[in-house]
């Protein structure tokens, strides 16, 4: 066991771990943080990309260890029903999932993508989301949802709530 | 009844996203309980072996370790069990199928032993500690080979021919007779895998104090796991609660009942702890239901003018070492939607079920209908080919008429209703079908080589008349008006992406007046709603959503009553008008649901007799399935120099009736149409000779990526049915069902300057550039 200091969405933890766990499963059963997910063991399918400094990382890749002495943003971090962040009022609006399950890795992938370019074309957007997999949306509504959160991200909107989003309803 | 117009036919955004998007969703994974051990199975590295021995003794020494189990040890317990099959068929043979192999492991990833350690991590690393002793057999993998004859799967069987179904209708022979030409291809619908994001995910909690059994699992029929669960382990149905929390897709695969779920349910009972198992991708590959898999030998007669008589086939299913749940019932499909959106007069066609040592096909996305309507899809433009005629008229020409419904096919089933020239035309404008045409004969000058690909679908969905299916086919609602005028919905449909807690609420808003934020739709847990079938075969809407309008029917004849008897009125002069209660021509006079139910609630001033409470429980039996069609045209640009074919344009004209939802709609259109081109272009199962699954994980099975997708272009014509009260079809699975042959017919079309017929899919650059490059003797030009 070694300890490791990581900081995630913005609170500091110190843990004992094993050395081979790796930082989904300290994410997930360690911290609780339930919301990055798993789909595959081979690194394939995106589920479970998190921020790392600020960069997006599949957290099935890194071991908890190796995170140690740096900040990791998962989805609980990125807004919350008080706050949505605008890529996930966008993937709300432009009915960018179904099951949900590759959503959480897939919004934090969409924001690293418009960290690196902020105003992509869709060929960039499709490009630079082909490390998430998907089955149930064919991707067409992320790639609109991606549109939208990079021209809302441009005009500096506030975040909104739930709450102020949901009477509205249609999208 | 009047509804309020806004909200049927919105695009609401769906009310179940904002635990989706903030990551506080609830999947069996994220369930945690005190004193959780965790299950993983060891699993057969070989197609066919005998099982000497299983010794599971080291791996109980391993730390962490709190049980261990082969078959022996599970039969020794008391739990002798066969994973059940739900569909029958005359003369079907169903070989036992135990949870665990008992002394034959059938195909990669049967599991053999199961271990329960404290961690995860550790019951992994115990699984290496189990020692199984094998006797490599020779597989049978090749579909035609396995029918043939030996080796066999099941030796005891003596054949792997599991059932032999015919179909013929019509006068075939006459058909053929009066054929101008007769086409014959040998078809390939590759096996598929169906990849829903969530791997298979189940946590039991055998509760010894109360002796009852919970089992969350990611499953579309979480009551008739439980019925079929209660039964194998022996429980009182009443012991056994499932709840389908979050779940992450299904498409078909989870429509099953599977021997991991059975195993860690035993193994909570055992061991009085809850028991977790996830499965990993690896094993989602090899040992979760695959779809598909059929070899059809097809003769399609035709008049020089394009009209179709008759169709013969010879249809090969593979199914796999065992039966799941829907195994063999599957293929069955195949021959009633062959015929497609045509008139034919003879049909004469055969299936052959046969046994192979690879995982179980099951339902995936469509189950039995793409294979149909890739056929005769492909078949139509084969005609066209072989008579010089635009596949398009060839269409038009046998397309059953908008004024013949309800149309009796010849394969016995009754189109509700339809109009396919109407779809087909919308499609035609959409593409500009002659400028198309053009630019491919200009384009083709250049060396550039552009396909047009037409495919004009039915389907059969709403599953269905409870005579005509291997399960009930009903589907069940309840509505609460609630004392504070919230309104609950208990829905006996399992929904997993489909949207149906936005869908429903919407049906409610609109027909009881309520805002939709005060409708709640519950589902997916067997001690709280009543019996329910699940979500399959596109039914959601089509039967639990029918189910809901006649529990709202019930409540509102419930509410008129009460308000008329409140204002002294005759109960025939009120009605239900824009989601109020009012007496007809006198819109002084009006009560909200609300205030109905609060008085239902309180229990005064109801009229003499009735009672108190505004609720309904109410199920819907289907009449019919219903049959949503569509047009779809894919147009592709095949290189000539790397044989990639590229979709350029991909226009999809569906109809399924009337629509609640478009924005939900719309997105199952666009993932039906990404499974139905992964079909053709990408994904394809692959099991070697000896039956190792080569395509077992995400870097070998070629799902597709954002990057080889495109921008679909959808639009709709709206044909209601008349099978259900809210008129609508299903659309799940539509939009698979529509693509896969637009993209075949697409490319053959392209590569038809080559004279290339047919290749088999995945059209995979490589069999592309070699049909491009192949010289006069079918050998390839390097």
């Amino acid at each position: 066991m070694e300890t490791v200091n990581i900081e995630v969405n913005g609170r500091s933890y110190s843990n004992e771990v094993e050395p081979r766990l790796l930082l989904v499963h300290y994410l997930r059963d360690t911290l609780g943080l339930t919301g990055t997910h798993v789909g595959c063991d081979t690194s394939s399918c995106g589920a479970c990309t998190v921020l790392l400094d600020g960069i997006s990382v599949k957290s099935c890749t890194v071991f908890a260890a190796q995170a140690g002495g740096h900040a990791v943003t998962t989805i609980e971090g990125i807004g919350n029903s008080g706050a949505l962040h605008p890529m996930q009022e966008a993937f709300w609006a432009k009915h960018g999932l179904q099951c949900g399950f590759c959503t959480p890795g897939m919004i934090v992938s969409c924001i690293d993508l418009l960290r690196r370019n902020p105003d992509p074309s869709d060929a960039e957007i499709r490009a630079g989301i082909e490390g998430n997999l998907c089955r149930c949306t064919g991707y067409e509504n992320i790639v609109r949802a991606v549109r939208a959160a990079a021209a809302a991200m441009k005009a500096d909107e506030p975040r909104r709530s739930v709450a102020e989003l949901l009477p509205v309803g249609a999208s | 009844m009047s509804t309020i117009p806004s909200m049927i036919g919105s695009p609401i955004r769906r009310r179940e996203d904002p635990r989706l998007i903030t990551g506080r969703a609830t999947y069996v994974d994220d369930v945690k309980m005190v004193g959780t051990v965790y299950a993983a199975f060891v699993r057969s590295p070989y197609g066919h072996a005998k099982v000497r021995s299983v010794d599971v003794s080291a791996a109980k020494e391993r730390p962490g370790v709190v049980a261990a189990y082969a078959a022996a040890d599970l039969i020794a317990a008391g739990l002798n069990v066969s994973i059940p099959v739900a569909a029958d068929l005359p003369g079907l043979k169903k070989p036992a199928h135990p949870p665990l192999a008992i002394d034959e492991v059938r195909f990669v990833g049967e599991p053999v032993a199961v271990v329960v350690a404290n961690t995860p991590y550790a019951a992994r690393d115990a699984v290496e500690a189990v020692a199984v002793e094998y006797d490599q057999l020779e597989a049978a993998i090749d579909l035609e080979k396995a029918a043939a004859g030996p080796p066999y799967v099941h030796e005891d069987l003596g054949t792997n021919v599991a059932f032999v179904m015919p179909v013929k209708t019509g006068d075939p022979e006459a058909a053929f007779a009066e054929a101008d030409v007769v086409v014959k291809e040998r078809i390939v619908n590759q096996r598929l895998i169906p990849c829903p994001m969530e791997p298979r995910s189940m946590l039991a909690h055998w509760d010894t104090g109360a002796a009852h059994l919970t089992l969350w699992t990611s499953t579309q029929i979480p009551h008739l796991l439980r019925t079929n669960l209660a039964l194998l382990l022996g429980l009182g149905e009443i012991k056994v609660r499932v709840i389908a929390p979050e779940v992450g897709g299904g498409f078909g695969a989870k429509l099953n009942l599977y021997g991991e779920e059975i195993v860690v349910s035993w193994l909570s009972t055992q061991l009085g702890r809850p028991v977790k198992y996830i499965e990993t991708r690896s094993e989602n590959f090899a040992a979760m239901t695959h779809g598909r898999d059929q070899i059809q030998y097809i003769e399609v007669g035709a008049k020089k003018d394009g009209t179709i008589t008759g169709l013969r086939m010879k249809i090969f299913a593979n199914l796999g070492a065992y039966h799941q749940l829907l195994t063999p019932g599957i293929p069955t499909f195949t021959p009633l939607m062959s015929p497609g959106c045509y008139k034919l007069t003879g049909f004469d066609c055969e299936v052959t079920g046969v046994f192979t040592n690879t995982m179980a096909t099951d339902a995936y996305r469509g189950a039995g209908r793409p294979e149909a309507t890739f056929m005769i899809e492909r078949a139509i433009d084969l005609v066209a080919l072989e008579l010089g005629l635009d596949p398009v008229d060839v269409r038009r020409k046998n397309f059953i008429g908008s004024g013949e419904f309800p149309f009796t096919t010849i394969t016995g089933l009754t189109y509700d209703s339809g109009n396919y020239a109407a779809s087909l035309d919308k499609a035609l404008e959409l593409v500009d079908y002659k400028g198309l045409r053009a630019k491919q004969e200009e384009l083709r000058k250049q060396g550039r080589y552009l396909g047009i690909g037409f495919s004009t679908y039915v389907e059969v969905c709403g599953m269905g008349p409870s005579a005509a299916m291997p399960a009930p086919g009903w589907d069940s609602a309840q509505v609460r008006v609630e004392p504070t005028g919230s309104v609950t919905v208990m829905t006996g449909i399992s929904p997993h992406g489909q949207g149906e807690e936005t869908t429903f609420a919407q049906i409610v808003s609109a027909e009881l007046g309520v805002p939709i934020d005060s409708v709640s739709v519950i589902h997916g847990d067997t001690d709280k709603v009543q019996y329910g079938v699940g979500t399959f075969g596109s039914r959601g809407t089509a039967v639990g959503g029918a189910a809901l309008k006649l529990a709202i029917d019930s409540i509102q004849a419930k509410a008129v009553k009460i308000a008329a008897h409140q204002w002294e009125a005759n109960p025939d002069d009120v009605e239900y008008k824009d989601g109020k209660i009012t007496v007809k021509g006198d819109p002084s006079k009006s009560m909200t649901t609300a205030e109905v139910g609060f008085t239902a609630f309180r229990g005064v001033g109801l009229p003499p007799g009735l009672e108190p409470g505004l609720d309904a429980t109410r199920r819907f039996e289907p009449p019919n399935f219903v049959y949503p069609f569509g047009a779809h045209v894919c147009v592709v640009e095949v290189d000539a120099d790397t044989g990639e074919a590229k979709i350029v344009r991909y226009i999809a004209v569906d109809d399924c009736g009337r629509v609640i939802n478009p924005l939900i709609v719309d997105g199952q259109i666009h993932g039906g149409l990404a499974q139905g081109i992964a079909q053709a272009l990408y994904e394809e199962a692959v099991y070697d000779e000896n039956g190792q699954l080569v395509s077992g994980t995400f870097m070998d099975y070629a799902m597709p990526r954002a990057h080889q997708l495109l921008a679909f272009e959808t639009d709709r014509t709206t044909t209601p049915s008349p099978v259900n009260p809210l008129g609508v079809k299903g659309v799940g699975e539509a939009g698979t069902i529509g693509s896969t042959p637009a993209v075949v017919n697409a490319v053959m079309d392209a590569l038809a300057p080559f004279g290339v017929k047919n290749i088999d899919m995945p059209l995979r650059p490589e069999k592309l550039w070699k049909a491009m490059h192949a010289n006069s003797n079918g050998k390839v030009n390097e």
